[in-house]
């Protein structure tokens, strides 16, 4: 279901929220990432899996708030998509548990390059309040590399927008930046 | 005697609000057979296997136990028929059988609670005992990849590596397909692995592999204090952190005698029904998803954020997670906070007629699909939205305060099919909006909690989550956990949907699957 549909069913003008300009800081320290990596850009819109790597649930809910229509994720060029295989982004919750692993790096593998890996919540930061349990593995950083970490338990969807706007920019066209 | 009366005869262990009675394994195993038990939970500590009932006759909830011997105790997901448990238990306690992979869908008789198998399973993964005649003892947490097995045991093992993935049921039968789901699925779900087994479009066999999202949590629980401890509760399953916090604080509190003052009772279940809203709403946001019912969903996803921005103004955190502490709550609500969730409730109470209308369209799409009967929710125990709607007229809210005092009863609901879990969510969201305005218009004043005890003892508490009733047990010693368990609803969920999914179009599974709403993180530890 897209955005649009669902605005046209509310029956009403768009109810999408304004949004503040995107932190340079965060946007310089990922384009400098790029660039190292000498990666090709990706462009102004992002496919991003969702990878639930042992989350209690709650960066889910966040994560889904931003599909509402108060969020409305889709115009700013970002959306889910149900296959590693068409993601840009990888989108990690959850202290990377050790029964997940596999299924993690699996989804690593089918993603195609260019990609990039964002660590969504305490857990997948590094480990959260199950740091040190003997079956998480501390955080997505012990099993993939990590471009950006959002945190927060859970992180609020305007957090998570504000990051995943950052990753955006940094991949916009390099004139366009700036 | 039956197995009820051989219970209350039974020398009893101190813990509150009652004592748990020690059986004789024969005991133990007959329970089954008694049609007006029904067992809520079964999980163990280093020296005893414990289970949780149902007493339907006078609604009292007994905790049990039987003692492990030589990491054996009798399986309760059998029908032991004639055979005396004991006596059968003996060879294979000498010398523990392999892990079989039972051939065949469980055939459920009268005298066997299926729904203890998953439990059983856990219980062997975590402490090691063995529940001798089990239905099916494959590992169930433990996918091989732990440091130690057994890591609640009093010696951990050693660690078996398992180079395979998880083992399902075997089937060599020609013409059949395998489909298999998971653990990363949905665009945003929690990790689950679902197989069917498929005959051209209709489902012969569901199997569910669950594990994917332990975590330890009951490792990290012991030696803190119940406050300390509070953390990890309320990160067990994110969609229900209020009401697993209140069922964790139920059993503190009256493990130590230390019940929360009458302002913290009544702002718990301003929050724990702001919850069960919320969850309803994201519950059905994801169904209209499923539908592609647009308006209905993106209606749903307005009034959920909308209450999630009040919540937040009035406790500090949009899922209100750690607000609700062993002995009372953190904090009072803020100032302003009682208009902000005002606001927000009454948008959504005058949504509800256009919502209603929205969803009466969809409840045909529905009808028929996923159907529980009444028979296969009492066998389960099965709770919620899906339990009440299925017949099944249980609610935790009616056993503890202060809902007797707001005139609660509860929402019976009609239909078991996807179209009655509709109606009954639909249903218990106005309910709710009246309990709210019932507990704002006269919240007491006076302390936020109080401190618990340090002292010895057992408790067991419970509370009514979006997706059914929670139950934890605690036990502590000098003020810190010795042992825990903690019951999330998707324990009675996901084995009703296992069944449900038989014989259902494989078009429906989704549909089947998300109208049940199968969480994982609870379920897993």
């Amino acid at each position: 279901m897209t955005l649009r549909h669902r605005l046209r069913a509310l029956g009403r003008a768009s109810l999408a929220e304004p949004v503040g300009a995107v932190d340079p800081h965060t946007v310089a320290s990922l384009a400098s990432r790029l660039d190292a990596a000498a990666q090709a850009r990706l462009g102004r819109s992002l496919a991003i899996r969702h990878v639930n790597a042992g989350s209690c649930n709650g960066c889910e809910l966040e994560l889904r708030a931003l599909l509402g229509p108060l969020y409305a994720l889709e115009r700013f060029g970002l959306r889910f998509v149900e296959s590693p295989r068409h993601a840009d982004v990888l989108l990690v919750t959850g202290p990377v548990t050790r029964n997940m692993r596999e299924a993690v790096e699996q989804a690593w593998d089918a993603t195609p390059d260019p990609k990039w890996v964002v660590a969504v919540g305490d857990c997948a930061v590094d480990g959260g309040v199950f740091k040190g349990s003997y079956a998480v593995l501390d955080g997505a950083g012990a099993v993939l590399p990590v471009d950006l970490t959002i945190s927060g338990c859970p992180p609020s969807p305007a957090r998570l927008l504000a990051g995943l706007r950052a990753l955006l920019e940094a991949n916009a066209p390099v004139r366009r930046r700036g | 005697m039956t197995p009820r009366e051989a219970i209350r005869a039974a020398p009893g262990e101190a813990c509150r609000p009652e004592p748990r009675r020690v059986l004789a394994p024969d005991i133990w195993a007959a329970l089954p057979q008694d049609p007006a038990l029904r067992l809520l939970a079964l999980w163990a500590d280093t020296v005893q296997a414990h289970a949780l009932l149902l007493d339907t006759t006078d609604g009292a909830v007994l905790p049990v136990s039987v003692a492990v011997q030589d990491g054996a105790y009798p399986a309760l997901s059998v029908d032991w028929g004639g055979i005396s448990a004991p006596q059968a238990a003996q060879p294979v306690s000498a010398a523990p059988a392999p892990p079989a992979a039972p051939a065949l869908q469980h055939a459920p008789t009268a005298s066997a609670w299926p729904g203890a198998a998953w439990f059983e399973r856990m219980v062997h993964d975590l402490w090691g005992h063995t529940a001798v005649g089990a239905h099916d003892l494959r590992p169930w947490l433990d996918h091989g990849r732990w440091p130690h097995t057994m890591p609640l045991a009093s010696r951990p093992g050693p660690p078996v590596v398992s180079p395979e993935p998880p083992e399902f049921l075997a089937d060599d039968t020609e013409g059949l397909m395998q489909l298999p789901l998971g653990p990363v699925r949905d665009a945003i779900g929690e990790p689950a692995h679902l197989r069917l087994t498929l005959r051209g479009d209709s489902v012969l066999r569901a199997e569910a592999r669950l594990g994917y999202a332990h975590k330890g949590t009951l490792l990290l629980l012991r030696g803190k204090s119940p406050r300390a401890a509070a953390r990890f509760i309320a990160r067990l399953s994110a969609d229900a952190t209020v009401a697993h916090a209140l069922a964790f604080a139920h059993a503190a509190e009256i493990a130590t005698e230390s019940p929360a003052p009458p302002r913290a009772v009544a702002l718990r279940a301003l929050m724990a029904e702001l919850e069960r809203i919320a969850g309803h709403l994201d519950a059905l946001s994801v169904l209209a998803d499923c539908l592609e019912a647009a308006a209905f969903g993106g209606a749903c996803c307005l009034h959920r954020e909308l209450l999630r921005r009040a919540a937040e103004v009035a406790f500090g955190h949009r899922l209100m997670m750690d607000w609700v502490v062993p002995g009372g709550i953190a904090a009072d609500i803020a100032p302003g906070g009682v208009e902000a969730v005002r606001r927000a409730l009454q948008r959504l109470r005058d949504a509800l007629p256009e919502l209603q209308a929205l969803a009466d369209a969809l409840a045909v799409r529905l009808r028929g699909i996923g159907s529980v009967s009444p028979e296969l929710a009492a066998l389960y125990a099965l709770g919620g939205v899906a339990g009440r709607a299925a017949g099944r007229r249980f609610d935790a809210r009616a056993l503890y305060p202060p809902y007797a005092a707001l005139g609660f009863s509860t929402l019976a609901g009609s239909g078991g099919d996807a179209a009655g879990r509709l109606r009954q969510q639909l249903g218990e969201i106005a309910d709710s909006l009246h309990l709210t305005t019932a507990l704002l218009d006269d919240l007491p004043d006076g302390a936020m909690n109080v401190p618990l005890q340090p002292v010895s003892g057992e408790g067991v508490g419970c509370a009514e989550s979006p997706r059914g009733d929670i139950w934890h047990w605690l036990r502590l010693d000098h003020g810190q956990i010795a042992a825990a368990f903690l019951r999330d609803p998707g324990w009675a969920l996901w084995p009703v949907a296992e069944a449900v999914l038989l014989d259902s179009r494989v078009e429906e599974a989704d549909l089947v699957r998300i109208s049940f709403g199968l969480p994982s993180s609870g379920v897993d530890l």
